[in-house]
């Protein structure tokens, strides 16, 4: 067992966990944050994109033990972000899902691409999507959601960002 | 699938991390992003008993702008070479690389030192530090040693790094202001590994060219007949395509078949095309 601290969706945790771990399932396991979903647990599906330090990262291919001292943000933590409520609305809007398993990773990898400024194009958003993976909605729903969100973000936000 | 058991330690040195490595010998893996490692132990194909997390080391995070060469730290992420925090040696090569190479939240982890260490044959960096002339810096127990990168991957995941040795950094010379390249990368899908790869590199100040073909089922295959051509700036479509036949045919070890060497000619074809453009 290690000890780790960390910042989690904002709130200081401490854990004593196996090295083998994987921020995935500390996060679901250890803390009952059950929106990170596991697909693959080999890092081609998406399913598990969380936040590690501000930047995207897979948390099956990341290690409890090495998030000591990190800041890690999952999709329960961005409750008074106005871009996620900009990608909810969206998603919402134009039926973005289906069964909703890759949606909180699609949500936290859009979100990562507009503040990015890598979501200007219908090109761009697909370039920026191949590493998550929907099984459901053959994605032209969830490229027009983010493209209109992106859209609203970029009227709404001081000095056009 | 879960990863096996396995020990872990966070060196607060290199020097630290290389006794650790120097003791526990090959029961022990060097861990920087990951992104292969773990996805390997996920899958139960490596089961390390040891993982020595080197990832934070400040001395390989570092980067050296001098005037020739940039030394990048073993740890520096693809995503800061994308994004260029670090200083780009090759005029826009290396951070377009580092664009093509997985996924963001892959890259924001995942390292340039790491990808030369597994030295995975469909992997980016092999072979495109191989065509920009770069040096492995290398740490062990008996001091520091470079390598060139045109002979630092021997083979399919097989390297010149030996057992108790951590790589430090990467040097790349500076390429000069009129220098060109050219890079592809065939995969059917965004992010994927290469189905085949090919960066070439035209340096006329320092008479530098050089033709490099990766994914080609071992080391990174410098194309010697291509990159003469390339040098002599010869635009001829049949005699570039000799070229690169010829320099096919003598990487009989490779074994290509008739789809991969179809596969290869038309990507370094197209890298080429993009230098002589």
């Amino acid at each position: 067992m290690t000890a780790i601290r960390l910042r989690l969706n904002g709130a200081a945790v401490a854990e004593d966990v196996p090295p083998r771990l994987s921020l995935a399932d500390f996060l679901r396991e250890r803390r009952n944050l059950t929106g990170t979903h596991l697909g693959c647990e080999h890092g081609v599906c998406g399913a598990c994109t969380v936040l590690v330090d501000g930047e995207l990262a897979r948390s099956c291919l990341t290690l409890a033990v090495a998030c000591d001292e990190r800041e890690v943000e999952t999709i329960e933590g961005f409750a008074g972000d106005p871009v996620m409520a900009a990608l909810r609305r969206n998603f919402h809007q134009h039926h973005a899902l289906q069964c909703g398993f890759c949606t909180p990773a699609m949500l936290i990898t859009a979100r990562d691409l507009i503040l990015r400024r890598r979501a200007g194009s219908e090109r761009e958003i697909r370039d920026g999507l191949a590493g998550n993976i929907c099984r459901c909605t053959g994605y032209t729903n969830i490229v027009t959601a983010i493209a209109e969100a992106a859209k609203e973000i970029g009227k709404g936000a001081p000095n056009g960002q | 699938m879960k990863a096996p058991a396995v020990d872990y330690v966070r060196p607060r040195s290199l020097t630290e991390a290389v006794e650790f490595l120097a003791q526990a010998g090959s029961e022990a893996r060097v861990i920087a992003g990951g992104q292969s490692l773990l996805a390997m132990m996920n899958l139960r194909v490596a089961s390390p008993g040891l993982l020595i997390d080197i990832a934070r080391l400040p001395e390989l995070t570092a980067m050296a702008d001098d005037d020739d060469a940039v030394t990048l730290g073993a740890c520096v992420t693809h995503a800061a070479i994308e994004d260029g925090r670090v200083a780009d040696p090759s005029r826009g090569l290396m951070p377009r690389v580092a664009a093509s190479l997985g996924y963001r939240a892959i890259r924001t982890r995942g390292t340039i030192g790491g990808s030369l260490a597994l030295s995975d044959p469909a992997a980016e960096w092999p072979a495109v530090l191989a065509a920009l002339e770069g040096e492995v810096i290398v740490r062990g127990p008996g001091g520091r040693r470079a390598l060139k990168c045109t002979e630092f991957t021997t083979g399919i995941f097989e390297t010149q790094l030996s057992v108790a040795e951590i790589i430090e950094g990467v040097r790349v010379p500076k390429l000069a202001a009129d220098a060109r390249w050219g890079y592809l990368k065939l995969c059917r899908k965004t992010g994927e590994f290469a189905s085949a790869l090919a960066v070439a590199v035209a340096d006329p100040g320092s008479g530098h060219s050089r033709v490099v073909s990766g994914a080609a089922n071992g080391a990174p295959l410098v194309l010697e007949d291509t990159s003469r051509l390339v040098a002599e700036d010869h635009r001829d479509p049949e005699a570039l395509r000799s070229a690169i036949a010829a320099d096919l045919d003598r990487a009989s070890d490779r074994h290509f078949d008739e789809f991969q060497r179809n596969l290869h000619t038309v990507v370094v074809l197209r890298a080429v095309r993009q230098v002589l453009a």
